[in-house]
């Protein structure tokens, strides 16, 4: 095993003086004294947010603005700060293409002040419908305020690309007869 | 000599006692206190400047972590693992996961493998810059926490792009890791390596000829090597004391074996030594992560074979019916650990994390000990505060690299 001992030379005079110390300190000072800022001035200017990040957890529609999620309550299980409450709902009658879809959540609300952004929501949901974005900073002035109910949670979501559109590949199997579930 | 333990409250009325008919003075020293590092609290008997006794007061943070993680399935803790260390969380994540995969008997893929070992290290310098910087502060050097936190910064920004979080990264699961590395990852990763040794060489000189620092460390607070087996230390605070223990050389684990690196061992055992062996020790993580890099194998980042254990990929999910139940069986049941025990130890920045797992099948485990560094260091603080002035132990504090999340857990 490679082991290396921590040297220990003994202080020269000169370096007991203090001396040779605040000269090159000054000297490393007076080097980053013109390099340039790395500060921000924040509200003004913002950090550049890669993609991937783990914002706050918005509930998304697809490209046809039609809401993802079904309830199936997989989210609300799996957090581990319990922040998330569903309460399941039937499909809307004003929207005959989701018939299908036999659910959606009656609401929806996400407790920011219980969220840890930890993103497993996103990593369980077999719909694609919860996405951690952008958004890192979220204020209110009430502990009801910083609640996100379901209309919060699509303002802030909006519309994502979709690959799948797994419940119009449904309805055009069932349509067709050969729907095997 | 044997410590005596005493409960807070009776500690606090001893002194009370002792002060009445000596000339000695109780003095609290934290929970919030800046160079406690948390909180920390120091029940101190001093005569004079000189420490008589010290009892470490801990519980200030106490959580209840182990009996948290009784309650949720293996991958739902693992956010509650940041939480531990919470300056090296993306160590904690891998030490918890190898834990859980060392009781369920699985092997990960080799990129995965090399993954972790990145990230280890990379957590591994961020905690010792940290830890550098506040030690820097504790004996009066300001300067120093300024630079090594630009290149903390740095270091964040990776991590962020990496886990999708700066601070709370989450980055393992059971079986695998969150997502695999972003396009021109490793590039950014070794860009950084090579700007950071001439910068890491600029913050140790501010430090390490210079004679107010060496006044504050060097000779205070030494460690006997006997003491350091005798009371658990791991980590720099053992090695600092000449004792060449790490895991990573002496039980491999996540490949560590196929990587050359050195162990910085201290000659002395004092405040200096312990500070020298973490700066020593960003270097050789530099080297680790290099090799890592330059080794790492292509492939799956899951072990996609634990069907049981690792969720099915999101495409899958979206399109197979069997996925999409499999994900939901792993969701809802947790994934399924055989009944047994294990206990798995990982070399942390603060020294050996150790987790003790106990299932008795399904998801969620039976029991759960979680073994850290930072409480096991901090058991020789009444020992080596004794007789010390009450400025050397705000230094001896500081070169214990102490976190609070973890000690209280």
């Amino acid at each position: 095993m490679a082991v290396i001992q921590i040297e220990r030379k003994p202080l020269s005079f000169a370096e007991r003086t203090y001396l040779p110390q605040i000269a090159s300190g000054l000297k490393t000072t007076l080097k980053h004294l013109f390099a340039p800022t790395i500060t921000m001035e924040y509200p003004e200017q913002r950090p550049a947010v890669p993609a991937g990040y783990r914002g706050v957890p918005t509930l998304v529609m697809d490209p046809h603005g039609r809401e993802k999620c079904v309830s199936c309550q997989l989210c609300e299980f799996v957090c581990p700060p319990k922040a998330i409450r569903i309460t399941p709902g039937s499909v809307p009658a004003d929207q005959p293409d989701r018939a299908h879809v036999e659910k959606a959540p009656e609401t929806f609300d996400i407790d920011m002040l219980r969220c840890i952004y930890c993103g497993l929501c996103q990593e369980v949901c077999p719909e694609e419908a919860i996405v951690l974005q952008n958004l890192y900073s979220t204020v209110g002035y009430t502990r009801g305020e910083m609640v996100n109910d379901k209309k919060r949670l699509y303002e802030l979501g909006g519309t994502l690309p979709d690959q799948h559109f797994k419940w119009d590949k449904k309805k055009a199997a069932e349509e067709a007869g050969n729907d095997r579930h | 000599m044997a410590t005596e333990f005493a409960f807070p409250d009776s500690a606090a009325k001893n002194a009370a006692a002792a002060e009445s008919q000596n000339e000695t003075m109780s003095l609290s020293m934290g929970p919030s206190h800046p160079s406690t590092h948390g909180v920390l609290r120091l029940q101190l008997e001093v005569d004079g400047e000189v420490i008589t006794k010290a009892d470490p007061v801990l519980g200030y943070l106490h959580r209840g972590d182990e009996k948290i993680a009784e309650n949720m399935t293996y991958n739902q803790f693992v956010p509650y693992t940041d939480r531990l260390d919470y300056l090296a969380p993306l160590a904690n994540n891998v030490a918890y996961a190898l834990a859980v995969e060392k009781l369920a008997g699985i092997e990960v893929p080799a990129r995965c493998a090399g993954i972790r070992v990145i990230v280890s290290e990379l957590a591994r310098i961020s905690s010792h810059l940290m830890g550098l910087g506040a030690y820097g502060i504790d004996v009066g050097a300001w300067t120093v926490f300024l630079y090594t936190f630009t290149e903390r910064e740095k270091l964040y920004t990776l991590f962020e792009e990496l886990t999708g979080a700066r601070f709370t990264t989450s980055y393992t699961r059971i079986g695998g890791v969150a997502r695999d590395l972003p396009n021109g990852w490793t590039d950014r990763v070794l860009a950084f390596c090579d700007q950071f040794l001439p910068i890491l060489e600029e913050i140790l000189a501010l430090l390490h000829r210079n004679k107010i620092f060496l006044d504050r460390t060097a000779d205070v607070g030494v460690i006997s090597k006997e003491d350091a087996i005798a009371y658990g230390l791991t980590g720099p605070n053992l090695r600092g004391s000449g004792v060449a223990l790490d895991l990573r050389k002496d039980k491999p684990y996540s490949g560590y074996e196929q990587y050359d690196f050195d162990v910085p061992v201290g000659t002395k055992g004092d405040c200096y030594d312990r500070y020298a062996c973490r700066g020593e020790e960003m270097r050789q993580s530099v080297r680790i992560v290099r090799q890592a890099i330059a080794k790492l194998p292509g492939g799956e980042v899951v072990a996609r074979d634990a069907r049981r254990i690792v969720a099915p990929s999101k495409d899958k999910v979206l399109t197979s019916m069997e996925e999409l139940i499999n994900n939901f069986m792993i969701t809802t049941e947790g994934p399924q650990i055989r009944p047994g025990e294990a206990y798995f130890e990982a070399e942390n920045p603060k020294g050996i994390l150790g987790f003790y797992v106990v299932s008795k099948g399904g998801g969620v485990p039976w029991r759960m000990k979680i073994r850290s560094p930072s409480f096991c260091n901090l058991s020789i603080l009444p020992k080596l505060c004794q007789g010390e002035y009450i400025a050397d132990v705000v230094s001896i504090l500081g070169s214990f690299d102490f976190v609070m999340g973890e000690c209280d857990r």
